[in-house]
Formats: structure tokens, C-alpha cells, sequence
């Protein structure tokens, strides 16, 4: 079991034929993942590694071959574009790679999004994997094992890292999402946190946050009402200056908000066991494991 | 990217938000030139650097004659102004804005800036004008009044004139409140805003709205759609190593410590810095390389962080994803030959390649030392620098 994307998962990519398209793409098809067509306008009627159909648009692709998800690669000043053909294409899991799109598009994004019924993961993120079933994303698969801890991060390599630390422990993961570092998302921590709570196939749950914004504490507080699960996690930037902009567009501390001293706060006050360190995050999740004597192995 | 108080004036000004009259100029002489034009009998004489908190700073006066204008742009030009954004070392002026003085009755705040949680534009009012909103939030926030916008129709009238009343106006200052209102989030949206304060809002004695004081913020994502705000940057205000490393698409920020950092994600790079504080040592910088990191980018990577004097090692944390660690290798092996490191080099890879990256390393016989893993690289750099 998984949460949004499995072995069924029909994917197409928007920007199949740019380079980081292009190279993401064969990685895919390399992992298993069902890549069953690709879009860039103006390339209709081609073949992409001589067997996956390219297309002009986004609902020509649904038509032809039933895609039920789209990877978005399409570079900054396009991508706002490319995520609202998606949805309205019907294309039900929109994952967006795109980093640096103007957030004034994201908001008008966010409001189609409201109305629709698709679900978008990112912007600026890894994207999604479902170990040995599914990779639609830049992660590294050969770092995945299938399993049964669920990883939720705004960061792509510090998800990496947990992933990494999981597999040298030979815990394996049921799906890793990234949901992205820019302050305007398609999928919040809770989202992710309620489909992980309701996937038999998950028995616990790593949450990686960053400075910035109020997410890691919403995120906290649903925790504390509703999970179930054994809950880890690590908020990166005790370090960080405030008024600086640590990479993400939305890891900022504005105002003495958003701090990742208030964050672990309060996901300390929610149960949640906080690691030390980026380094400390699968150690973590056995711990919290054992607290409530939950099997993370078998 | 920010612009001085005079640019967000005119920009705002080309949107019908009311401003004061006023010229920047860069010398005395040019100051008294600028009151001499603007006419009248009292100026205000402000310094003009990015950071706020210039009035407490002493970087804003009042000149009540043309020889007060000299004395103070004399003194005010060139001074090191240090305010609670500037860090004790302050920044330099090197120009000052001669405003005409203002008739005022009331003082309040506006503020625009994106709430994130609701994915919409957030106008923020309080009648606590000139204080910081922090300490209006932290203290009374009952007192601070919101109205979102809806992306599709922008602030409604009937928004602008719920915080027209909240903030107590009267008689023909409320429309004039809601005109100023819809022109600011108009230049918000069209100019890709991240972040707009008017702090004060002043109303006139004859009840008139303007913007006494104004910054902007522009998200940097959406400067390729306005190069008629590129236009307007300032790199005396920046730091020159973030300048440097911005050339070369690297996301570079200077911290007080002395263990430099290359690391690939934004995230990651925030941990990188957090682990060499737990375990002791203090990071010098903040620099993610980014997913298409070439070994040109790497190898100005590694000059942006030696230029810091303070910088007596470095720890590169590389997991790639996009990234492949051979590139990585390559990249440190070419940047350590060209600049002959005399510091230690701790380098952990993991990930694409990661094989490959490492075996670069062992072969090209330099004296970088390899790490395990997050921890063994941060506790390694961390006893190179204290020379343990």
C-alpha cells in the first residue's frame, strides 16, 4: 500500500523534450514508472527514446492514453501555464519540478486549483515515489526501499538524507513526498499527514520542515488532535539569520515568525520526537516507533 | 529584491498612490538644489539605504532653512547609519531623498504582503501608526484590521472601505483612503510584489492620504517579466560575495562563523549549517549549488568562500539527486588546484554517482578528507578548524 501513486499510476511529462525533462525521464522509465506519453507544443506526433508518444497538448495526452498524472519540467515563466492545462485537462496528480515560478502566479494557480479536482504537488519540490512501484520526480531511486515509514518534506535533499538513513537502518518507505520549499503550494503537510494516516500500508511518518510560514506548526497541531501514527521529524534553519531568504522563496523569518525554535516547539508539544540533526532523523523515527511500540520492519 | 524609499515612491506614484513631492540627490549641493525646486518652507532630509529604522538611526531629519538642508545632507551623506536591520557596522550613505514636509493629522499603517496558509494578497491596517506591525502583533493584535484579496477581482471596494472606517477616517477621507488602497494593489500585482508597507500612512490636516514613508519588496522570481525594476537595484547595499555568487546562479548567504559550506538544496544546506553548530563549530555561510551545478559553478562556489578571511575550513555536502556526484568531485578537484587550498576540505558524497565521485577524489591524490557521513563530515570540519 501507498498513498497517490502506484504501479497503476499512468504518467505523462510536460517538457518531455527539454534537457532536464528529457534526462528525468529516461531515470523514470529506467525505474518502472508508467511514462506513457509527453507534451511540449509544437512536437505532437513524435516519439520520445523511440517508444513514448509526445504530444501537442495536455488533453490530447489524456485523450490518447488514459494519464492519470503529469510531471511538470517546464522552465519558470511557462510552468504557471503548463500546471493550469493540466488542470484542465482533468490530470487528477499534477507534480510540479519547476523551481522559481513568480509566487503572483501561484496565487492565481492556487485559486483555479481550489475549484478543481486535481491535486498538485509542489512547486520547487523532488516530487513523489512509491518505492519499487512508482518514481515521478528527480529523487534518486536507487536510494529508495519499499516499506512502511512515510516521508513528507519540504526539502528535496534532506529527504534524501532520511530516506538514505531509513534504507542503511533496512527500513523501507511506503511513499516519500516532497511537497516543496515556495511559500504558495499545491499539498500541505496535512494533506499528506491524513493520506499517511489512513494507508494501512503506513505505520509511521517522517516530517521534514524548514523555517518560514506557519505549515510545520498547522502540521503540529492536526497531530496532536488526530494521527495516530508514530510521527519523527526536523525543522532545518536553527542557524538561520532572520530577514534572509535561505534558498526556498518561502524559507524567510519575518517578523521573529516562523522560527525553526517555534516549529520544534511545537511539534515537541504534539508528540512529534524532533531530531537533533539532519543526521539524527532515522535514529528518530525508531525511536518514536518504540514509544508506541509500532513495527517499523515486516 | 529591495529599491530605496525614493524608487518605491515613483513607482507607486505611476499607480495614482499619493506621495509627498520630492528629489533624491547624492551631494549637499544637489540637496539644497532639490529644496530650492521643491519650494516651501520646511524639508525633510532622509537617509536612503535599503534597511528600515533610519529615523531612530538618526538618518532622518527635519530642516527648517536651506542651510539646515546643507548642514544636515553634509552630515547625513556619508555617514555610517546603524539601525536595528544594519548589523552594528551600519551602512554607508551615499544618497538622500529631500521630501517636502507634511501637514500631519494622524499617523497609521498599511501593509500588503502574501499570506501564505490562505494563498492570497493580505492587506494589513492599524491605527498604531510608526511603530513596528511586529510589536502592534505580538502586543495588540486586536488592533491590526486584514482583508484578503480574491485573485479573480482584486480588493473589493467594500474591503478598502472596511479598513477605511476600521481605521477611523471620515468624510471624504474614506474614498480617497479606498483610491489609494486599490492603486497600491494594483502596483502590488503588476509589479510582482512580495512585500508593501506604508508605515506611516498619514492623514493630512486637510484630510488627504499619503504615503510618508514606503518600502517594497520584489519577488526576485518575477524579474525577468520587469526589467524596469532591475533597473533600479542597488548593489552598494548588497553584500559583494552574494553578488558574485548571484552571477553564477548560486544562493549564497554570509554568516558570522568560520567553516564555509557547499552544499546542493536549499534544505539541506540549512542542515548542514544546523549540524555544525550542534556539534561545535559556526557556519561562515549559507551556499546551496543548486541541481544543474556544473564545475564551473562549483569551482566559483569555492572563491566566493574563500574570499571570506574568516573562513579557516570548509565542508561540502553533497546528496544528489539531480546532482551527480562526479560533477561535484571534478568541480572541488578543479577549484582546489586553481586556488591551492591551504585550509581543510572535508567532503561528503552521496547518492547519483556517488561511486564514481569518490573514486575521483581518491585518484586525484589531494588532501581532501572524505566523510562517512552527515555527522562523521560535520564532527571532522568541526575538530579540523579548532585543530584538534
Amino acid at each position: 500500500m501507498a498513498i497517490w501513486v502506484n504501479s497503476d499510476t499512468r504518467l505523462i511529462c510536460q517538457g518531455i523534450t527539454g534537457a532536464a525533462g528529457s534526462f528525468h525521464c529516461k531515470q523514470m522509465l529506467a525505474y518502472g514508472t508508467n511514462l506513457v506519453g509527453g507534451v511540449t507544443p509544437g512536437k505532437g506526433g513524435t516519439l520520445f527514446e523511440d517508444k513514448v508518444p509526445v504530444f501537442d497538448t495536455v488533453a490530447e495526452a489524456v485523450k490518447a492514453t488514459g494519464a492519470n498524472a503529469s510531471i511538470i519540467y517546464v522552465p519558470p515563466p511557462f510552468a504557471a501555464d503548463a500546471i493550469l492545462e493540466a488542470i484542465g485537462a482533468g490530470v487528477e496528480l499534477i507534480v510540479t519540478i519547476t523551481e522559481g515560478i513568480p509566487v503572483m502566479d501561484m496565487v492565481r494557480v492556487k485559486a483555479v486549483l481550489k475549484q478543481s479536482k486535481s491535486r498538485l504537488i509542489g512547486p520547487n519540490c523532488p516530487g513523489i515515489i512509491t518505492p519499487g512501484q512508482c518514481k515521478i520526480g528527480i529523487m534518486p531511486g536507487h536510494i529508495h526501499l519499499p516499506g512502511k515509514v512515510g516521508v513528507v518534506s519540504k526539502s528535496g535533499t534532506l529527504t534524501y538524507e532520511a530516506v538514505g538513513q531509513l534504507t542503511a537502518l533496512g527500513i523501507g518507505q511506503s511513499t516519500c513526498v516532497g511537497i516543496g520549499g515556495d511559500p504558495v503550494n499545491g499539498t500541505n503537510f496535512i494533506d499528506v499527514l491524513k493520506a499517511f494516516n489512513d494507508d494501512p500500508g503506513t505505520a509511521a511518518v517522517i516530517m521534514i520542515g524548514e523555517i518560514g510560514g506557519n505549515a510545520e506548526q498547522d502540521a503540529a497541531a492536526w497531530i496532536k488532535e488526530h494521527m495516530t501514527k508514530p510521527v519523527a521529524g526536523f525543522i532545518a534553519g536553527v542557524t538561520a539569520p532572520p530577514g534572509r531568504r535561505m534558498g526556498h522563496a518561502g524559507a524567510i523569518i519575518s517578523g521573529g515568525k516562523g522560527t525553526a525554535a517555534e516549529k520544534m516547539g511545537a511539534m515537541r508539544e504534539a508528540g512529534i520526537e524532533v531530531a537533533a540533526t539532519p543526521a539524527d532523523m532515522g535514529a528518530a523515527i525508531v525511536r518514536a516507533a518504540e514509544r508506541k511500540g509500532v513495527a517499523l520492519k515486516g | 529584491m529591495n529599491i530605496h524609499e525614493y524608487q518605491a515612491k515613483e513607482v507607486l506614484k505611476g499607480y495614482g498612490v499619493v506621495v509627498p513631492r520630492g528629489r533624491v540627490a547624492f551631494t549637499a549641493d544637489e540637496a539644497v538644489a532639490a529644496a530650492v525646486e521643491l519650494g516651501g518652507k520646511v524639508w525633510v532630509v532622509k537617509a536612503q539605504i535599503h534597511a528600515g529604522g533610519r529615523g531612530k538611526g538618526g538618518g532622518v531629519k527635519l530642516a527648517r532653512s536651506l542651510d539646515e538642508v546643507r548642514a544636515l545632507s553634509a552630515q547625513i551623506i556619508g555617514m555610517q547609519l546603524v539601525t536595528h536591520q544594519t548589523g552594528p557596522a551600519g551602512q554607508l550613505v551615499r544618497r538622500v531623498y529631500i521630501e517636502e514636509g507634511a501637514d500631519i493629522a494622524r499617523e497609521l499603517y498599511l501593509g500588503v504582503v502574501l499570506d501564505r496558509e490562505a494563498s492570497k494578497i493580505c492587506f494589513m491596517a492599524s491605527t498604531e501608526g510608526g511603530t513596528e506591525i511586529e510589536e502592534v502583533a505580538e502586543h495588540h493584535p486586536e488592533k491590526i484590521l486584514k482583508e484578503w484579496a480574491d485573485p479573480a477581482v482584486g480588493l473589493a471596494d467594500y474591503q478598502a472601505r472596511n479598513l477605511a472606517f476600521g481605521l477611523g477616517l471620515q468624510g471624504a477621507s474614506v474614498n480617497k483612503a479606498v483610491k489609494f488602497m486599490k492603486a497600491l494593489y494594483q502596483a502590488f500585482v503588476e509589479k510582482d510584489c512580495s512585500l508593501a508597507e506604508i508605515n506611516p500612512l498619514v492623514v493630512t490636516g486637510g484630510g488627504d492620504i499619503v504615503a510618508l514613508d514606503a518600502k517594497i519588496n520584489f519577488d526576485s522570481n518575477a524579474l525577468h517579466r520587469h526589467p524596469e525594476i532591475v533597473a533600479l537595484r542597488d548593489t552598494d547595499e548588497e553584500d559583494p560575495k552574494e553578488i558574485e555568487a548571484s552571477k553564477f546562479d548560486l544562493s549564497y548567504i554570509s554568516l558570522d562563523g568560520n567553516i564555509g559550506c557547499m552544499v546542493n538544496g536549499a534544505g539541506l544546506a540549512m542542515g548542514t549549517m544546523d549540524i555544525i553548530k550542534h556539534f561545535g563549530g559556526e557556519p561562515a555561510n549559507f551556499l546551496d549549488v543548486g541541481g544543474g551545478a556544473t564545475t564551473e559553478k562549483v569551482t566559483a562556489g569555492f572563491k566566493i568562500i574563500l574570499k571570506d578571511p574568516n573562513v579557516k575550513g570548509i565542508y561540502v555536502n553533497i546528496f544528489g539527486g539531480i546532482m551527480k556526484c562526479d560533477t561535484i568531485a571534478n568541480g572541488v578537484i578543479a577549484a582546489t588546484k586553481e586556488l591551492g587550498l591551504s585550509i581543510p576540505v572535508v567532503v561528503r558524497l552521496e547518492g547519483t554517482n556517488v561511486e564514481l565521485g569518490k573514486q575521483i577524489l581518491r585518484d586525484s591524490g589531494l588532501a581532501l578528507i572524505p566523510a562517512d557521513n552527515m555527522a562523521d563530515g560535520a564532527q571532522k570540519i568541526v575538530a579540523a578548524v579548532s585543530g584538534k
